[in-house]
């Protein structure tokens, strides 16, 4: 019982890690209708800039995020000029392939100057624990749940109390019309995507402390991404949340309680049921027809 | 267009005789990649290009069709000779049974969603290729038994075997796109609620063409399989497979009858090329992603649906002028017809 109680705990901690890089895919959806299949790709450039700064500047891992989400905001705003907004037809479909070339070159980049060896990011608190309920729990886990907690907020307050907000709320509704009364439309949706890739350099270095990396971890963090927010039902800020911590929660309690092979099937089985059930996720809007 | 018949004929004997006339094994190795990912484009294009429905999991029903001819080839202790090709068609069968459930939940959705879904389905067919250890053995992988010719006619009995597979694909896609049935799909794609409302099944319809192109992507997959000799989860399910026929019919466009060939024909060698020169460095991935980058910036309409609508352009400014004025005829504005690619691709279909 204290195994599984201790591996909900996990669940939830990581889950709110996850929910900061899904938050930021699913968001980039509602607003521009593209998918970043690069999201995955840009968490692991997120995780290695910061192991770069640790590793040269001897910089704090949380101290490293203030230089490296502003950095991380350019190259997003830099990605969309290049590659997103030149996209005039088909653009769900060519945004995955253009995302997925970027995320290629950023893999390929990443593997010639770091090479394919796994590293992790060290700090005092990756390896230094304390006691909780019976078990030892390090306090990066802790550490990152709060990180994702502020982000978030900070994000939601962005969203719902701001006028930006406000623009980027009309664009989710409809662009059409979000352009009729005069929001600047690919202005907001440069910054939405530059937003979207500044959060993967905070799930970056949170998953770079939590686990081992090397630059094809990215398939896996995409696969998990995309999962969840179709879980959470695609554009839905809230869904992604709910969706991080419940697959989170169901891996680590299956692999408890049965065996960590099986825990990601388990959550596949999950969302196959779900998806029978309500095709458009939790939250999710139906996609009709559109005019 | 009365010389096109000619033309198909040149062009199947050229592919006929191609390994014939260069039997250099680099060439016939590039050769037959190229034709299985012609034919898999051509396979992806029946339903994603007909249907509008982006469809990024076909690899999962690659890998069950390399997957299944390595099963079959163990347990029934098959000879390396022409048996397993023999077997091809099984193996496209157990991928178009997979294909049946996963199509039904994924076609609920539409739209980005069902794009997500399938990639989701695909990285699950992977776990799975990892998981289910008892038949796939892991990681670890299973090997097929190794065809027993060898030398420069290695590659040859491949090579047929995937021309032959292309051009089954080829004449389903033709006869599909030429039928009442692929009038129906291709409403689908314009118009999927007025389609229901005039009486296409639709859900059936969509369903139909995505088992139609499973079975091929499994048969491709087993011969791929054959090919390699052992196979592995990651590059039996691989995610560059979805994405390069995806990329091969964008580029030679898609909902035509010959875009994806065409693509094929120009990224595959590419693709080997890098291989070849920078398969051992990081440099591979980054070219490919940069050449996948130019494609689709300059390229957006894709090879066919582009000279389609240059050519429109030049007869017409050419009917004009050619009566006794000299002088250039302008521009032919782009009609908003031309400019729409579900009407502009459509004109492949009136040609019957």
């Amino acid at each position: 019982m204290d195994l599984i109680l201790q591996a909900a705990i996990i669940g939830i901690l990581t889950g709110g890690v996850y929910a900061l890089m899904a938050s930021g895919l699913t968001l980039t959806f509602g607003v521009m209708e593209i998918i970043n299949i690069g999201q995955g790709a840009l968490v692991i450039l997120g995780a290695y800039l910061i192991y770069v700064l640790e590793q040269k500047l001897h910089l704090d891992l949380f101290v490293g995020l203030l230089i490296t989400m502003p950095l991380m905001f350019g190259f997003g705003l830099l990605i969309e000029w290049a590659f997103v907004r030149p996209l005039k037809r088909d653009r769900i479909m060519l945004s995955i392939l253009v995302t997925f070339g970027v995320a290629l070159v950023i893999e390929g980049l990443l593997g010639l100057i770091f090479t394919t060896d796994l590293v992790r990011l060290q700090a005092w608190y990756t390896t230094a624990s304390f006691q909780v309920a019976g078990f030892y729990l390090s306090y990066i886990y802790v550490f990152g749940f709060l990180l994702s907690v502020v982000l978030l907020a900070a994000l939601y307050f962005l969203i719902y109390r701001t006028k930006f907000g406000a623009s980027l709320r009309a664009l989710m509704e409809n662009r059409t019309a979000a352009q009729l009364i005069g929001i600047p439309v690919e202005r907001v949706s440069a910054i939405t995507f530059g937003i979207g890739v500044a959060l993967t350099a905070a799930g970056g270095m949170a998953f770079g402390a939590t686990n081992s990396f090397n630059p094809g971890s990215s398939y896996d963090l995409i696969s998990r991404l995309l999962v969840i927010i179709v879980l959470g039902g695609m554009g839905s800020l809230g869904g992604a949340l709910i969706a991080s911590v419940l697959m989170l929660v169901i891996e680590d309690v299956t692999a408890v309680i049965w065996s960590p092979i099986w825990s990601t099937t388990v959550f596949f089985i999950v969302l196959v049921i779900v998806l029978l059930v309500r095709p458009q996720g939790l939250f999710g809007q139906v996609a009709g027809r559109k005019q | 267009m009365k010389s096109k018949p000619i033309w198909l004929l040149a062009l199947l004997a050229a592919a006929v005789a191609l390994p014939l006339v260069f039997p250099n094994p680099t060439i016939t190795t590039i050769a037959v990649l190229t034709v299985i990912f012609a034919a898999a484009a051509t396979a992806w294009n029946i339903f994603a290009g007909y249907t509008g429905y982006i469809a990024l999991g076909h690899a999962a029903f690659f890998g069950t069709g390399a997957y299944s001819l390595a099963i079959i080839c163990q347990h029934w202790h098959v000879p390396a000779d022409f048996t397993p090709f023999a077997l091809l068609p099984l193996c496209g069968v157990i991928a178009a049974v997979v294909s049946l459930p996963l199509g039904l939940v994924a076609l609920r959705t539409r739209g980005h969603t069902f794009i997500v879904i399938t990639i989701a389905m695909f990285f699950v067919a992977q776990l799975l290729a990892y998981d289910l250890r008892g038949v796939t053995h892991g990681s670890a992988g299973l090997s097929l038994p190794i065809p027993l010719w060898s030398g420069d006619f290695y590659n040859m009995p491949f090579y047929y075997a995937g021309l032959l597979i292309l051009l089954l694909a080829l004449a389903v896609s033709w006869w599909i796109r030429n039928s009442k049935y692929g009038l129906g799909l291709l409403a689908i794609r314009d118009d999927e609620d007025r389609a229901l409302g005039l009486g296409v099944k639709t859900g059936p319809s969509k369903l139909l063409a995505f088992v139609i192109s499973a079975f091929f992507v499994g048969m491709l997959g087993a011969l791929w399989a054959y090919y390699i000799e052992s196979i592995f989860p990651p590059f039996a399910f691989d995610a560059l497979f979805d994405v390069a026929i995806a990329l091969m019919t964008f580029m030679g466009g898609i909902g035509t009858l010959v875009g994806p060939i065409l693509g094929a024909l120009l990224l595959e060698p590419a693709q080997q090329l890098f291989a070849v020169y920078f398969g051992q460095s990081g440099w591979y991935l980054v070219l490919y992603g940069a050449l996948l980058l130019v494609v689709i910036l300059l390229l957006p309409e894709g090879i066919v649906p582009t000279i389609r609508k240059r050519w429109a352009q030049w007869t017409a400014a050419r009917a004009r002028s050619s009566p006794n004025s000299p002088a250039p005829a302008p521009p032919l504005p782009p009609s908003p017809t031309s400019q729409h690619p579900a009407i502009a691709a459509r004109g492949e279909g009136g040609e019957r």
